[in-house]
């Protein structure tokens, strides 16, 4: 339990995931322009996280008990695109609140390299079931961490005056250069 | 797309005009992760490149055959099956490239420049214009990393290639090579992009080239983008 929570602890602050790992930059550079659209989208991408390093996991197993591991990529990327596709249309059929809030978002997490990169992640940490699922929900949870601290900076980033060689991404990757920075203090935590 | 476009401009628009990176914004994960060197930063940028070909000539052959519903996950498979591949070569052949790349060789996989390609190019059109306009988007995406990586190096490590530059190297900017430094260095890039093109920054990706127009239901139905209704601007 202690080192879950360690996993979870490191995978929010030390590692995080956009700002010291790069993935999922598009997602986050998109879809962070308000607090609500990075909540819904972080709180989806939580959700297909955990659950697709549920899947990955014994799917992995069974890849190394035919000894074809060198499948990996292609057999994870099946499930993780399957996954989302099932996700949505149960979450269509059986929680359409759940749905209005979250699945416009869900099409967009196929192809967002963190979901991937964290199964891929599990595999080569050599984590256990559980950590794999602490792993998953830290990572996620640090996605979100990221996208709504940025959504907060962006507002202010609209409000004032850039020279106009800046204005929109440039600016925008810059400011993401200084919360990148913050990150950096919880560098000395790693455990 | 256009009939009459010549060949030799589905070869140069990827270079410089629609340049994947700094004119489409699209592969920023690994432009940003893998460019701390810039030996790393060719060798990303060439396996990309190569999974980008081959996808587009097996996709451009596979058109009349990939049933419209599923074609995505068809897509996704044909690049998997050259990732994997392409890992192989360097495990065997290169293997501290392999070591350096780390989990972003395996991350091509899901590189939207890729399925952006393949959804808005080698889909629609035929063999030769396909692996053209791979080879182009692959080397402007090559050139791009090649920069970022050549500015970190010089000023993060105060070396290029691995040979030490004088002065610099005496006292590096180790910022540079951190994660910050990536944000910071990629937008001065496309600061620089715009300035020098004369041309107002890039704010939003049209349908066009978004990656996930093959997935998005929006397009063709005039609702608009659905990340563009919660605010978004771009969405991978």
């Amino acid at each position: 339990m202690k080192e879950a929570i360690l996993i979870i602890v490191t995978a929010v602050f030390v590692n995080n995931v956009v700002l010291s790992q790069f993935m999922g930059i598009c997602a986050f550079l998109g879809v962070s322009k308000q607090l609500k659209s990075s909540v819904g989208m972080g709180g989806a991408v939580i959700f297909v996280m955990v659950c697709a390093a549920a899947c990955t996991y014994p799917v992995y197993m069974l890849l190394e008990r035919f000894e074809i591991t060198y499948l990996r990529t292609v057999a994870f990327i099946l499930v993780i695109a399957m996954f989302v596709q099932l996700i949505e249309i149960v979450m269509k059929k059986t929680m359409p609140p759940l749905y209005n809030a979250l699945g416009v978002y869900l099409p967009l997490i196929t192809t967002n390299c963190a979901v991937l990169g964290v199964t891929v992640a599990n595999i080569d940490e050599g984590y256990s079931f559980g950590h794999s699922i602490a792993n998953a929900f830290g990572t996620g949870l640090a996605f979100t961490l990221a996208l709504v601290l940025f959504s907060g900076v962006r507002a202010r980033i609209a409000d004032s005056d850039i020279p106009e060689t800046f204005k929109g991404v440039p600016a925008t990757l810059i400011a993401a250069a200084i919360v990148s920075l913050s990150f950096m203090g919880f560098a000395g935590m790693a455990f | 797309m256009n009939e009459n476009r010549p060949l030799s401009a589905e070869f140069t628009k990827g270079l410089i005009k629609e340049n994947p990176v700094l004119v489409m914004l699209l592969g920023m994960c690994p432009t940003l992760a893998v460019t701390t060197m810039a030996s790393n930063a060719i060798g990303m940028g060439l396996a990309t490149t190569f999974v980008l070909v081959c996808s587009n000539l097996v996709i451009s052959l596979l058109k009349g055959i990939i049933p419209k519903a599923v074609r995505l996950p068809c897509f996704i498979v044909i690049i998997a099956g050259f990732v994997t591949l392409i890992s192989f070569v360097l495990q065997r052949y290169l293997p501290s490239l392999y070591e350096s790349l780390g989990v972003f060789l395996t991350l091509i996989t899901v590189n939207c420049i890729i399925l952006g390609r393949a959804e808005a190019f080698a889909s629609k059109n035929k063999v030769l214009p396909s692996v053209l306009d791979g080879l182009g988007m692959g080397l402007g995406f090559t050139a791009a990393l090649f920069v970022m990586g050549s500015l970190r190096e010089i000023f993060g490590a105060g070396s290029w290639f691995g040979i030490k530059l004088p002065l610099l190297s005496e006292e590096p900017m180790l910022i540079f090579i951190m994660p910050a430094g990536g944000f910071f260095v990629l937008g001065c890039v496309i600061a620089a992009v715009n300035r020098i093109a004369n041309r107002k920054p890039p704010e939003e990706i049209s349908c066009e080239n978004c990656p996930s127009a093959a997935i998005c239901g929006a397009k063709g139905k005039g609702e608009g983008c659905p990340s563009d209704k919660n605010g978004g601007e771009t969405a991978q």
